[in-house]
């Protein structure tokens, strides 16, 4: 008897991504489809689409999205989760849109608590756009606004994501994991499906940050990238879970 | 006849909009509108709506697309600078083809400027002011009764044509108490919202987007948008004659200014001088052909607004050389009085004469 071990995610198109080699993001997004599949919420999961590389989502993900405005996707899903709190909402966000244009929203649906799912997808540079520098961009990372390597007293420091978002009292699930070797990505799902479970049990805000590899405009091939998020990304973004619903306070609990 | 309560007009218009169905606001503090958020977060709660104060206008402006998108009724009020951070938004919104009611209580600018009474915002409203070949439908009422009869409408206009509606009005109706009525009119027949983000349940998934990268497809999409517009400049001109028939010259103003001009034309008739005036209600699409039209019978026409000449350039378009066009505009937050207007009026008849 043939018994099938791997197929495509139902909730994914059969098509293939217009992603480079070695990219993160497809990854990411199988991830997000096994996640939506395993739960069993396809039929009432909407998306919100970044600006960036990832704009596309929606032409692999086959569920109600929305494309949004750059860095503005926790706003419109916040007027989506508030309008159907039933449905399970979350945002796919880079680096630069999450990080530098979106501080602000991402800062106040994580203050707020909007029970929304946020998949931020650190890569440490701006992708779309050619290569230039993020504020995820480590120390001494050349890109080609930082061309001589970021130096903190020119290009200042990287933003730690999870570890800022953990302190507000409304963020329930705060993770950071990796994506570039099978035994990161298996604990990137977990994360990612316990992210999920904190919204459909209406506990808040929760977001998983990936360290993701973009060989393309790190000017590197796949494996070299691979080897660059464990040996320089890691160090800077240390992985692991910042904040879970056992481990959230509420200021009236404190 | 309904019941006449007294209220100011930026809480008619928060209560004229839950009565439409309104039952989402999102918003910012800024004066002088603030009494239209503080309204929405006392009220929505009560008919089972919701209302955010959001970290932004920028924030608030994408709620509304979320909401719009999740197929809500749904408004966002702010006053001038506020508005100019909308107006990326405000722009997707239009592009992604979205419904949704936005109110600008006008104050003065340009940048912080002040905070008393503007129409200065007239170009951003309706020349785009964001980015993008698109337009708004844009409604000015001139007293807080009209303000609770056009935002009534916005909503109905708003789904009718999946487009952002703008009830343009300045902090001197916002802030001003009237008797008004809720008059609520049966709704029209509307086209179902079978584009909206509410769970791909037995239906093939829906998608909001602006993306077109393909320029084929992008100008194809701004097509439609433009057979819409033109649509409404068909079907939704709304605009006042007032004593018109039998005008030597007309003044057109609307808003807050058409209001004072009406005392100053009482004024110029009771000296002998036939005044009318010409009111646009929407001012997209704008009444180009009612100002074709008198601008056969008058030799003269008066723009007062308080700015320094932007509906201007509308009246010039539509009286087309047929007739003198004048100004008069206050800005800054100064408002014109009757009696000012009335000398301007006077002025240019008495000059015709010599
Ligand atoms: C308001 C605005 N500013 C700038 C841009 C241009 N832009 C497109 S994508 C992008 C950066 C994307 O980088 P990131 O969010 O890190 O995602 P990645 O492409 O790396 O996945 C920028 C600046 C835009 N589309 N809109
Ligand atoms: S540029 Fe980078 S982030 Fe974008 S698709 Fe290529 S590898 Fe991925």
């Amino acid at each position: 008897m043939l018994v099938k071990v791997f197929e495509r995610p139902k909730s994914m198109f059969p098509v293939t991504t217009h992603y480079c080699p070695g990219c993160g993001h497809g990854i990411i997004h199988r991830l997000l489809a096994e996640v939506i599949d395993e739960l069993g919420i396809i039929e009432r999961v909407a998306g919100i689409a970044p600006v960036g590389c990832s704009v596309l989502i929606y032409n692999y993900i086959n569920c109600d999205m929305y494309e949004a405005a750059h860095g503005r996707a926790p706003a419109i899903a916040t007027g989506c989760k508030r309008v159907h709190p039933d449905l399970i909402v979350f945002t796919y966000q880079g680096d630069g849109d999450l990080a530098s244009i979106g501080t602000a929203e991402i800062i106040h649906a994580a203050a707020r608590g909007e029970n929304i799912t946020v998949l931020f997808v650190n890569n440490a540079i701006y992708g779309m756009t050619g290569g230039q520098m993020a504020p995820t961009t480590i120390i001494g990372q050349k890109t080609t606004t930082s061309p001589n390597g970021r130096a903190p007293g020119r290009e200042g420091y990287p933003v730690r994501v999870a570890e800022m978002l953990a302190t507000l009292e409304g963020a329930a699930y705060i993770a950071r994991v990796a994506v570039h070797k099978p035994k990161y990505i298996i604990a990137a799902k977990k994360a990612l499906r316990k992210a999920f479970e904190t919204q459909i049990n209406g506990l808040g805000f929760s977001l998983v940050e990936f360290l993701s590899q973009c060989p393309t405009n790190w000017g590197m091939s796949p494996q070299k990238a691979v080897d660059w998020v464990e040996e320089k990304m890691i160090p800077c973004y240390p992985l692991g879970e910042f904040k879970t619903p056992e481990t959230k306070k509420t200021v009236e609990e404190a | 006849m309904g019941e006449k309560v007294l209220i100011s007009g930026n809480e008619a218009i928060a209560e004229a909009a839950v009565q439409a169905g309104c039952r989402f606001f999102f918003g910012y503090p800024i004066t002088p509108q603030n009494k239209i958020p503080e309204y929405m977060s006392k009220r929505l709660p009560q008919v089972g709506g919701c209302f955010v104060q959001a970290e932004s206008e920028i924030a608030a402006i994408y709620m509304v697309f979320g909401a719009a998108g999740a197929g809500a009724r749904v408004m966002t009020s702010s006053s001038s600078p506020g508005i100019s951070l909308k107006m990326e938004g405000i722009s997707y919104i239009a592009g992604a083809e979205l419904p949704c009611v936005i109110v600008n209580v006008m104050r003065g600018g340009p940048g912080l400027g002040g905070i008393l009474p503007s129409q200065s915002d007239y170009f951003q409203a309706t020349k785009g002011g964001g980015h993008g070949d698109y337009r708004l439908l844009v409604l000015a009422p001139s007293t807080v009764q009209e303000a609770v009869d056009l935002i009534m409408d916005a909503f109905d206009l708003a789904d009718k044509y999946r487009n952002p509606v703008m009830v343009l009005a300045d902090g001197y109706i916002g802030q001003m108490m009237e008797p008004v009525e809720f008059k609520k009119s049966p709704p029209p027949e509307l086209p179902p919202k079978n584009w909206a983000i509410t769970g791909a349940k037995g239906r093939p998934r829906n998608l909001i987007k602006t993306l077109y990268l393909n320029p084929v497809e992008l100008e194809k999409h701004n097509l439609k948008l433009q057979q819409k517009y033109l649509e409404m400049a068909k079907n939704e001109v709304r605009v006042e004659n007032y004593m018109t028939e039998d005008a030597e010259i007309i003044i057109a103003a609307y808003g807050t200014t058409a209001r004072i001009t009406k005392t100053a034309i009482k004024i110029l008739r009771e000296k002998g001088i036939n005044a009318g005036l010409v009111r646009p209600i929407t001012l997209f699409p704008f009444p180009y052909s009612t100002f074709k039209e008198i601008a056969e019978k008058v030799d003269n026409i008066l723009v007062v607004e308080m700015n320094m000449g932007q509906m201007l350039e509308d009246v010039k378009i539509g009286v087309c050389g047929r007739a003198e066009i004048h100004f008069y505009g206050r800005t800054g937050g100064m408002v014109p009085s009757y009696d000012e207007i009335a000398v301007q009026a006077e002025k240019i008849v008495k000059e015709e004469a010599i």
